[in-house]
């Protein structure tokens, strides 16, 4: 085995302009180049996207999943975030 | 193409012995259960119990080695095919195969596994996959055979595997679900033209038709009371239906369509049962199918050799790639310098 020099690339596609890129899969490539030669084969052989993106998977900084609770907290009590929160008398009109 | 529970009864000896789990792991597994029972998709770095990282990582893995082989019965006829038509939806078809093991790869991947590694177990001829690819194609009829049928039961498989609970297979198997029912289609289409060709072509069909009949029926792997993981699986949800109902669904859909094509199902016990509603089949022979794990089928052989063969004759492209690659960021550096 030798692909010790081909890195993991995410690969990102944007299915048509207006919408984000969005997460799809990941391929292994011995640069970008050949990363989005790659993507385009694997990825988008029936009209998936106008666009990709490849990112080594390395670069990519996550969120670790046992901060979930802490991290993504409903925010329940924090009612104030929310429109309904405030009162308007019924008169006031477009807001 | 396909994913095939291949792991039999007599393997369970050789699983490691229970080992006493800790408070705290009792507690991640339980939590990791209620989860799983909410129909809660699990992640990569999401806490996972060992068995079933394992487990995912040698179904995957097979159901990536399958998609990979499974283009060389393919292969062999992409440049026979009698028409342009023909040659361009088979040319399409494998190239979709290679894709498939690729999404494959790429979900196993998360799971701590290398892409190396694993082709490396596929090549030494440790890992297995689909016992399907095992068989010659020795006619044209066999491509349209193939279509019909073992991608049939292909996707009768691979539908509730988009509801698998680990969420990079899932999604892998909702983009090769979307691509594999062009697959079916044209196999049956090219059966279609044969069966209402000449009396020869009509022969060819029947022929094709005799010999894939019962492995495509293997394909669903051993049957629920032989089946080694069956209920583990189905309690993580990696699996949702049995291989026993997964097999009669698919004799059910198959054969009212071999009926219209004018062909006969090479099973004389064949009959409809009108008060259940299902087909009743005869018994599948399972030395057949253990022996083709065991690496004794008709292919196992030419099949390995032929990846052994295309990995070795790609190695001055992978190296011509790096040394590619490396010249590039040199003179990119050069560049900016």
């Amino acid at each position: 085995m030798d692909r010790k020099d081909w890195p993991l690339f995410e690969i990102f596609i944007r299915p048509k302009n207006g919408l984000s890129h969005k997460h799809v899969g990941s391929l292994h490539a011995a640069d970008t180049r050949m990363a989005l030669d790659n993507a385009r084969d694997v990825y988008t052989r029936r009209g998936e996207g106008v666009s990709i993106w490849a990112v080594p998977a390395a670069s990519i900084a996550a969120s670790d999943p046992s901060e979930k609770a802490s991290l993504f907290d409903p925010a329940d009590d924090k009612v104030y975030r929310h429109p309904t929160f405030y009162d308007i008398p019924a008169d006031v009109k477009n807001i | 193409m396909y994913t095939q529970a291949l792991d039999a009864k007599t393997e369970q000896g050789a699983q490691p012995s229970p080992r006493l789990v800790t408070e705290q792991e009792a507690a991640l597994q339980s939590r990791f259960q209620e989860r799983v029972d909410a129909e809660e998709k699990i992640e990569p770095r999401d806490w996972m119990p060992e068995g079933y990282r394992r487990t995912l990582v040698r179904q995957i893995s097979q159901h990536a080695h399958s998609e990979i082989v499974g283009m060389l019965p393919e292969g062999n006829w992409i440049t026979r095919a009698p028409t342009l038509r023909r040659k361009v939806a088979l040319l399409a078809k494998v190239q979709d195969e290679g894709g498939h093991g690729l999404y494959l790869y790429s979900a196993a991947e998360t799971l701590g596994v290398s892409r190396d590694e694993l082709i490396g177990q596929l090549l030494s001829g440790k890992a297995k996959y689909s016992s399907i690819f095992n068989y010659p194609t020795p006619t044209w009829a066999d491509i349209g055979a193939i279509g019909w049928l073992v991608d049939g039961a292909a996707i009768m498989n691979q539908v509730p595997l988009c509801r698998c609970s680990y969420g990079p297979y899932a999604r892998a198997m909702v983009r090769i679900c979307r691509e594999e029912s062009f697959h079916q289609r044209q196999g049956y289409e090219l059966m279609l033209a044969l069966a209402q060709g000449t009396p020869e072509q009509k022969r060819m069909a029947q022929d094709a038709l005799n010999r894939w009949w019962w492995p495509s029926l293997m394909m669903f792997g051993p049957s629920d009371e032989q089946s080694a993981h069956s209920a583990q699986n189905m309690a993580w949800k990696i699996k949702r239906f049995s291989n026993d109902e997964l097999r009669q669904r698919f004799v059910d859909a198959t054969v009212p369509q071999a009926e219209f094509l004018g062909l006969t199902i090479p099973d004389p016990e064949l009959r409809f049962n009108a008060e259940t509603g299902h087909y009743e089949f005869g018994a599948i022979d399972w030395t057949e199918f253990n022996e083709i794990l065991k690496g004794n089928g008709p292919c196992n052989r030419e099949r390995i050799e032929a990846r052994r063969k295309a990995w070795d004759d790609g190695a001055w492209v992978r190296e011509a790639a790096v040394a590619h690659a490396a010249k590039r960021r040199q003179r990119a550096l050069k560049k900016a310098g």
